[in-house]
């Protein structure tokens, strides 16, 4: 049974790779926020794959062999660049012999570029967790700062792929136009609970938080990385109880019974969050991840 | 504030117009008049398509800084979100214009150097492994057969490894892999395990490696002994390969082959002497199959290590991995001018990850190469030509059962030598080892290992018990599959 699967892969894998020939431009995500960006920006003129998926761990992410072949045949490889990828992308790189996506190559788009990063460390000092030297990876859930991707996106598209590049800029301003539509929403669904503390499992949701008027400065995690000790839960708790933080925002890669036990103790609520399209039900789309993270953390901030 | 907004969109419109204007200079002038016109209309169709993005981004600026007046989530800088970053390229405009009306002061726009790289030109990381432990073998370092495995009763200092790596250039990437250990003497030894350079740009799926490297001949061989799932080397690895692996100086070429799955071809050539060949030409005076070893030179290019190797992997599922391979080793051998010596194998590696894994957690693997030795030696003195065989094999299971937790058992058997004179390092045994690793974090690991041991019957079963501690300092390590 075994083979006749190991087989039936094999025939399904050779057929589906003989489709995206006609793609203009082959484009590789290293998660799922930019590939949704590229789809959205490319349109059918692209075919997009995606290294991790949308629901795992972007820290640690298998740096499979087939990815080394999506990587050798790509035009366009999107990665977030402050070392959120450290960990799996280089061996693929190394593996996929592309100049195409070589550093500084034209299609090599480092999403980070021109954006502010928080949380940089003063030193790099690993017993202060696994700290990014450059900065806090998780910008992308600022909507403003994806706005400033799509566009590095169209100009990357456009200058590659000249024949396509008034479709490229008509798509990149309709999401921008969209995003900036919804932007109001967001903004106007989280207005009256500005100045709120949330709590999170990680640092992820600093840049939403900054965005949006709330404080996601407090963290299951006792340093960036390391997981959460009693002790430190214990302290956790308590400073919910007493500032009456009630909303935790977990993941779907998360240690889900963790949350659950400090929202049960401290009658908090709990919120199914998550930073990659596709991740949520319902959210094939950048705007849509955003929009169903936001009602979430609105619905939940308002809960009494 | 609202003035210093102003002045913000000022910059920002100023850069927009700056960086908008300079390309037009440096486009081509067509000599056509009507072409030019037509290019001129181009233009004029980005720039008000410029505008509008403009238009748009101080409509939101202007919303955001009304609708937030918290000083903590005041707006990012204008330059940052209209600049065009590639056109920054290394240059990021500057954070001169941002007044400093946040509590939190806003970042430096900041350079990001993508992948491995760091700040600087290359990448520095330190690698300490070392085992403490016990063993009810009398020969405790005939019992371990790996130049990195933990040898003696007490304390060993396994493997201390630094590594330096980085791109040499556009067009290769250099890493060399030095190695220090503490003899059971207590002398410190050095070894340039691996130096070499790798092209990153050759065309048509082809990649070239030439130094000192590990011989890419199955799966375990051309890993570091840190990210071996368990304290020891596999028996056969150590039995055809020498107490530290297959490798040498040479040239590897491989082909990425354009097929839809992952099917990479490896071509080796290395010399075939020194112990880290010592299936082959070896080191003179020592044996293999009870035939010493004499000096040879090498007089062909087949008195060379020739390793074809070819390794394919297919994504079984959204949660399942394969990864194959077959390897041989093909080279002259040392016991007499005409000896050779080739070595079969095979390996299969699959892995499970769940789709919402946690720190690459949970996981189960499963692992395993099967090896086959033939060597022919020549006539010498009374001992006549022959051909010996032997074979051997392991097969690993590790569970990460939860994240930084794994549990491990492997199997590991040889065969006999079936050769003459009988060769005692050549008698068939077999191990089990079940295995307990635990990783803090990413950085760090200890691992408690049991492994039972049988050999021949006229020794002893031999019981040892492992205790591991790795760390590492430096670069982010990267593993490939």
């Amino acid at each position: 049974m075994r083979t006749t699967r190991v087989f039936f892969t094999i025939a399904a894998t050779c057929m589906a790779a003989v489709l995206p020939a006609n793609a203009a431009l082959k484009v590789v995500g290293t998660t799922g926020e930019y590939s949704a960006l590229a789809s959205q920006i490319g349109g059918a003129r692209v075919s997009v794959t995606t290294i991790a998926k949308p629901t795992e761990d972007p820290h640690f992410v298998d740096a499979r062999p087939s990815q080394i072949v999506a990587l050798n045949r790509a035009d366009v490889l999107i990665e977030g660049g402050a070392e959120l990828e450290v960990g799996w992308l280089p061996p693929l790189l190394d593996g996929s012999r592309n100049p195409k996506i070589a550093a500084g190559a034209p299609g090599r788009i480092v999403a980070s570029q021109g954006i502010q990063l928080l949380d940089i460390p003063l030193a790099a000092d690993r017993s202060q967790g696994d700290t990014h030297v450059a900065g806090n990876p998780h910008f992308m859930l600022d909507p403003l700062n994806a706005k400033i991707v799509a566009e590095h996106i169209a100009r990357v598209f456009s200058a590659l792929d000249p024949a396509g590049a008034s479709l490229y800029r008509t798509n990149a301003s309709a999401f921008e136009a969209a995003l900036d539509a919804k932007m109001k929403q967001w903004t106007a669904a989280l207005a009256p609970f500005n100045g709120r503390q949330i709590v999170t499992y990680h640092p992820t949701w600093r840049y939403f938080g900054r965005r949006f008027g709330l404080k996601a400065d407090t963290f299951l995690e006792p340093k960036p990385g390391i997981p959460p000790s009693p002790p430190h839960l214990a302290k956790v708790m308590q400073k919910m109880q007493a500032e009456n933080i009630r909303v935790l925002l977990v993941e779907p890669y998360q240690p889900r019974k963790t949350a659950e036990a400090v929202v049960a103790r401290t009658g908090g609520v709990l919120v199914d969050v998550a930073q990659f399209p596709g991740a949520l039900p319902g959210t094939p789309t950048y705007l849509d991840l955003i929009d169903t993270v936001v009602k979430r953390v609105a619905q939940a901030l308002a809960a009494k | 504030m609202r003035r210093s907004t102003c002045a913000r969109i000022g910059v920002a419109l100023a850069l927009i117009v700056i960086s908008g204007a300079a390309p037009a200079r440096a486009d081509q002038q067509p000599a056509d008049p009507l072409e030019r016109l037509r290019a001129l209309e181009q233009r004029v169709e980005e720039l008000k398509q410029e505008n509008d993005t403009l238009r748009s981004e101080i409509e939101s600026l202007r919303h955001d800084f009304q609708a937030t007046p918290v000083p903590a989530a005041a707006p990012e800088s204008p330059e940052a979100a209209t600049t065009p970053p590639v056109e920054t390229e290394a240059t990021p405009p500057p954070a001169e214009p941002v007044p400093a009306i946040a509590e939190v002061p806003a970042p430096e726009p900041t350079t990001i150097v993508s992948g491995a790289g760091g700040k600087n030109f290359l990448n520095l990381s330190l690698d300490g492994l070392v085992a403490a432990g016990t063993s009810t073998a009398k020969d405790i370092q005939a019992l371990q057969v790996g130049g990195h495995d933990p040898t003696q009763r007490g304390f060993t200092v396994q493997n201390v490894e630094t590594v330096l790596e980085g791109a040499v250039d556009p067009y290769l990437r250099g890493q060399a892999n030095i190695v220090l250990q503490i003899t059971p003497e207590g002398e410190t030894s050095v070894e340039l395990e691996e130096v070499y350079a790798t092209t990153s740009s050759l065309p048509k799926g082809l990649q070239v490696k030439a130094g000192q490297f590990f011989t890419e001949f199955g799966r375990l061989n051309a890993q570091h002994p840190h990210s071996w799932d368990f304290v020891d080397q596999p028996l056969v690895n150590g039995r055809f390969f020498g107490p530290d692996g297959l490798r040498s100086v040479g040239a590897r070429v491989s082909w990425l082959m354009p097929t839809n799955f992952y099917s990479e071809a490896f071509l080796a050539v290395q010399n075939s002497q020194g112990e880290t060949a010592s299936s082959f030409r070896g080191v003179p005076g020592e044996t293999l199959f009870g035939r010493e070893i004499q000096q040879r030179e090498v007089a062909s290019v087949s008195d060379l290590l020739i390793t074809p190797h070819y390794a394919a992997s297919f994504d079984l599922s959204d949660t399942e991995t394969l990864l194959v391979g077959a390897s041989a080793a093909l080279g002259p051998n040392g016991t007499s001018d005409h000896g050779r010596t080739r070595i079969y194998g095979v390996d299969g590696f699959w892995k499970w990850k769940p789709t919402n894994a946690f720190r690459g957690f949970p996981f189960v693997k499963v692992q395993g190469e099967f090896m086959q030795r033939r060597a022919s030696v020549g006539a010498v003195d009374s001992l006549a030509a022959a051909t010996f065989r032997d074979r051997g094999g392991y097969l690993q299971v590790n569970w990460g059962y939860k994240a930084g937790r794994i549990v491990g058992l492997r199997f590991d058997r040889v065969s006999g030598d079936r050769g003459d004179p009988a060769d005692d390092a050549l008698a068939p045994r077999w191990r089990i080892s079940p295995a307990l690793t635990w990783f803090p974090t990413e950085f760090s690991k200890l691992r408690l290992q049991y492994n039972y041991d049988k050999r021949s019957p006229f020794q002893d079963d031999a019981h040892s018990l492992w205790l591991q501690l790795e760390f590492l300092l430096g670069a982010h390590a990267a593993h490939k599959f």
